[in-house]
């Protein structure tokens, strides 16, 4: 095949409308905060699934913590008539997201899936991409963390331990995806069947606040949840169009004025 | 300008030129080498030796977290990049504009431009978190057919100053050409060859003074632009990001006239230091210091200006973030280095207004010093002061330099003065030619305008 050949198939095949911004699936995660109680399970199973370092006392005092998804508080009203809020918060996936255009080496990009990845082996450390975040939800390995034995035995064997240096962040558990994908594949079937796969943090959750599943699909359940109730829903930060994967439903207070 | 006179109280003749540059070539004090030992092992111990560590352990050993994942190692960076900018720039618009009392001064300039630049490239290594794969941000054929990302601002950064430091190399070799050859015939021994090689064969025939005069007008033009992109390129790094009071479009020319603020302070200094040291009275005079304060008061009501729309354009957005950023800036915990910075750039270089203090050389050092700390406190607090206050308030923080950071910045410092030692003892520091050209022709009276170098012929 001649070289221009093969310029005009990859013209046409990148051309085609949809080629950037329409994926396989679109995974999304809803989160109700009317049933979230802030009980924090779900960065247990977090830390647990995805081999997520223990940064130490003196690590934590200086804000290097590593915790893909947590448990944000924030104050409503004030004082006397004050109260706590919270509100989970990891990787948003955002579909326009700002982290994958600054990365220099593209360790962050957008998969066939619909998911911000980030590849660490690529990653070279500029810590960019922390910085364009907007939801403050990329963690830098600032050393190379390590884990006392026995500790290390229970370290996940599907996810990589990652390396000084390195950029991390929440990946909706791509390997329980990738998993689910093949056994789809085996079966026969195009795509994954809606409940097949659950990250870790969904899995946990004790009042069921986390839902997900692929909005491409009309009939899952997390499609469902946010056509319901279309009125609780909104996303974090949405005025600044990163159009993001994580639907929050609004928590109903009727003590708000 | 005025009347320059050798030793002897003659006018000053070519072969007084050659000699005095030439003997800063050859002779060399003790003073020299302890500075330079000095400078080397401060670029070991405070450099290096920190830097190591931190390719050992992580970049934990600097002080940054989250929500500060960029610290000082990134505004080291803008500070140098900034510091580079004046000198190949300045020299190319005085080319051009035909200004006389340049070509005493342009090729230290010039030479401060290369080795900021160098230091700033160094800052990019120390800066990422892996710097042994920092070749992959650069665009180069591999097995794996993978390319660096063209869309990101940091790809843009490399480029940049990859171009600028090839062009400002360039420039500054080609117009020691001749000053080269000039040194070529009057030194012995392994300078002798070295010099040979360096002038590539000059012999100084018209052909090839006019093809020198081309080749130079050519790259000036074509570095001007070049230097108001690449500080341009670097503010994108920070104003292409959604950070309240980083996403900003004054941030280009900001940067840009921050820069060359901040470089232009910086040929003072090294003027004023190149002056004393290797005894140029007789070529880097008031005039020079008269000049670059005028062109430094200039600058400060630019910068000055654009800080204050920086402020308004944050008010006005009306945005609860804008305004949260905008109150932590002028009033939080960096409060107090945003003011020092607005009385260094802002207030104390109106002082410049008088012509006494311009041709005062001892103030004006002083000026220019403080100047380029607070241009350095600028570059801080455009980090520090916008990564802590984000938008969501749980993850607001705070960031505070760590020993090994403000050691590095030392040894940075160190590793600057290093290099410049080592420059003006192989490149003649005063373009020899171009202040002949100021001369008038030998045995002529010394001409007080100093533009008609020779006879027109023809």
């Amino acid at each position: 095949m001649s070289l221009l050949d093969q310029w005009r198939q990859s013209w046409e095949k990148y051309s085609k409308p949809g080629y950037y911004d329409e994926f396989d699936y679109a995974w999304t995660m809803s989160i109700d905060l009317d049933k979230c109680t802030g009980c924090e399970a779900c960065m247990t199973a977090c830390q647990a699934e995805n081999n997520l370092p223990n940064v130490g006392e003196d690590e934590f005092a200086q804000g290097r913590e590593i915790k893909w998804i947590r448990i944000e508080r924030y104050w409503v009203g004030e004082y006397p008539n004050i109260k706590l809020g919270f509100i989970p918060m990891m990787c948003q996936h955002c579909d326009a997201a700002p982290c994958e255009t600054v990365c220099p080496v593209s360790a962050t990009y957008h998969n066939q899936d619909g998911l911000n990845t980030q590849i660490y082996n690529r990653c070279i450390g500029t810590r960019a991409c922390a910085v364009y975040c907007p939801y403050e939800v990329r963690y830098f390995n600032f050393t190379t963390h390590h884990w006392d034995a026995p500790l290390e035995q229970q370290l996940n064997p599907d996810v990589t331990v990652r390396e000084k240096g390195v950029m991390e962040k929440c990946t909706f558990c791509i390997q329980r995806i990738r998993q689910a994908k093949d056994r789809a594949k085996d079966d026969g079937r195009r795509r994954v069947r809606d409940g097949e796969v659950q990250p870790a943090c969904v899995q946990t959750c004790p009042s069921q606040a986390l839902v997900f599943g692929d909005r491409k699909d009309p009939d899952s359940q997390v499609s469902q949840m946010i056509a319901m109730e279309k009125s609780r829903a909104y996303r974090v930060l949405e005025a600044l169009n990163t159009s993001p994967s994580v639907v929050y439903l609004k928590k109903v207070d009727d003590d708000a004025s | 300008m005025q009347a320059k006179v050798n030793p002897v109280g003659e006018p000053l003749q070519y072969a007084d030129v050659n000699r005095d540059v030439i003997r800063s070539l050859t002779q060399t004090g003790r003073r020299y080498y302890i500075a330079l030992a000095t400078a080397f092992g401060l670029t070991i111990v405070c450099f290096f030796f920190p830097w190591f560590y931190q390719l050992y352990y992580g970049l934990g050993a600097a002080g940054m977290n989250h929500p500060g994942v960029w610290g000082t190692y990134l505004a080291n960076f803008i500070f140098w990049i900034g510091l580079s900018h004046s000198g190949t720039l300045l020299s190319c618009v005085l080319h051009l504009t035909n200004s006389t009392w340049r070509k005493a001064m342009y090729r230290s300039a010039e030479a401060m431009t290369l080795f900021s630049l160098m230091v700033a490239a160094t800052f990019v290594m120390v800066h990422v978190g892996r710097p042994w794969f920092i070749h992959w941000a650069l665009p180069y054929s591999n097995q794996m057919e993978l390319w660096p990302n063209f869309r990101s601002p940091l790809l843009f950064d490399v480029m940049a100053i990859a171009t600028y430091l090839t062009g400002s190399s360039i420039f500054i070799y080609m117009g020691s050409i001749p000053d080269f050859a000039a040194a070529r015939d009057r030194t012995a021994g392994w300078r002798h060859h070295m010099y040979v090689l360096l002038s590539m064969g000059w012999r100084g025939t018209d052909k090839e003074w006019h093809r020198l005069g081309w080749a130079y007008t050519f790259l000036a033009v074509l570095i001007i632009p070049l230097a108001v992109s690449v500080h341009s390129i670097v503010s994108w790094d920070f104003a292409m990001s959604l950070v309240p009071a980083l996403h900003q479009t004054i941030f280009a020319p900001y940067f840009v006239v921050g820069a060359i603020y901040s470089g232009t302070a910086g040929i003072v200094t090294v003027m004023f230091v190149l002056r004393k040291s290797m005894n140029f009275e007789q070529y880097i005079t008031e005039v020079h210091f008269d000049n670059l304060g005028k062109l430094l008061l200039a600058l400060s009501l630019m910068w000055t200006y654009i800080n204050i729309v920086e402020l308004f354009t944050g008010w006005y957005s009306g945005t609860s973030a804008e305004h949260e950023a905008l109150k932590f800036k002028l009033f939080g915990y960096y409060a107090l280095l945003y003011w020092e910075m607005i009385l260094f750039c802002a207030v104390a270089p109106l002082l410049l207004i008088s012509t006494r203090f311009r041709t005062s050389l001892v103030p004006m050092l002083i000026l220019s010093i403080a100047i380029n700390i607070g241009m350095y406190t600028e570059r801080f607090l455009i980090v520090a002061t916008s990564l802590s206050r984000q938008y969501l308030p749980d993850a607001w923080g705070l960031y505070v330099p760590s020993l090994v950071e403000i050691s590095i910045l030392v040894g940075s410092l160190a590793m600057f003065v290093t290099l410049f030692l080592v420059f003006v003892k192989i490149f003649p520091s005063v373009s020899m030619y171009e202040v002949k050209e100021t001369m008038g022709a030998p045995g002529r009276e010394f001409s007080e305008k100093g533009t008609e170098p020779w006879p027109k012929t023809q």
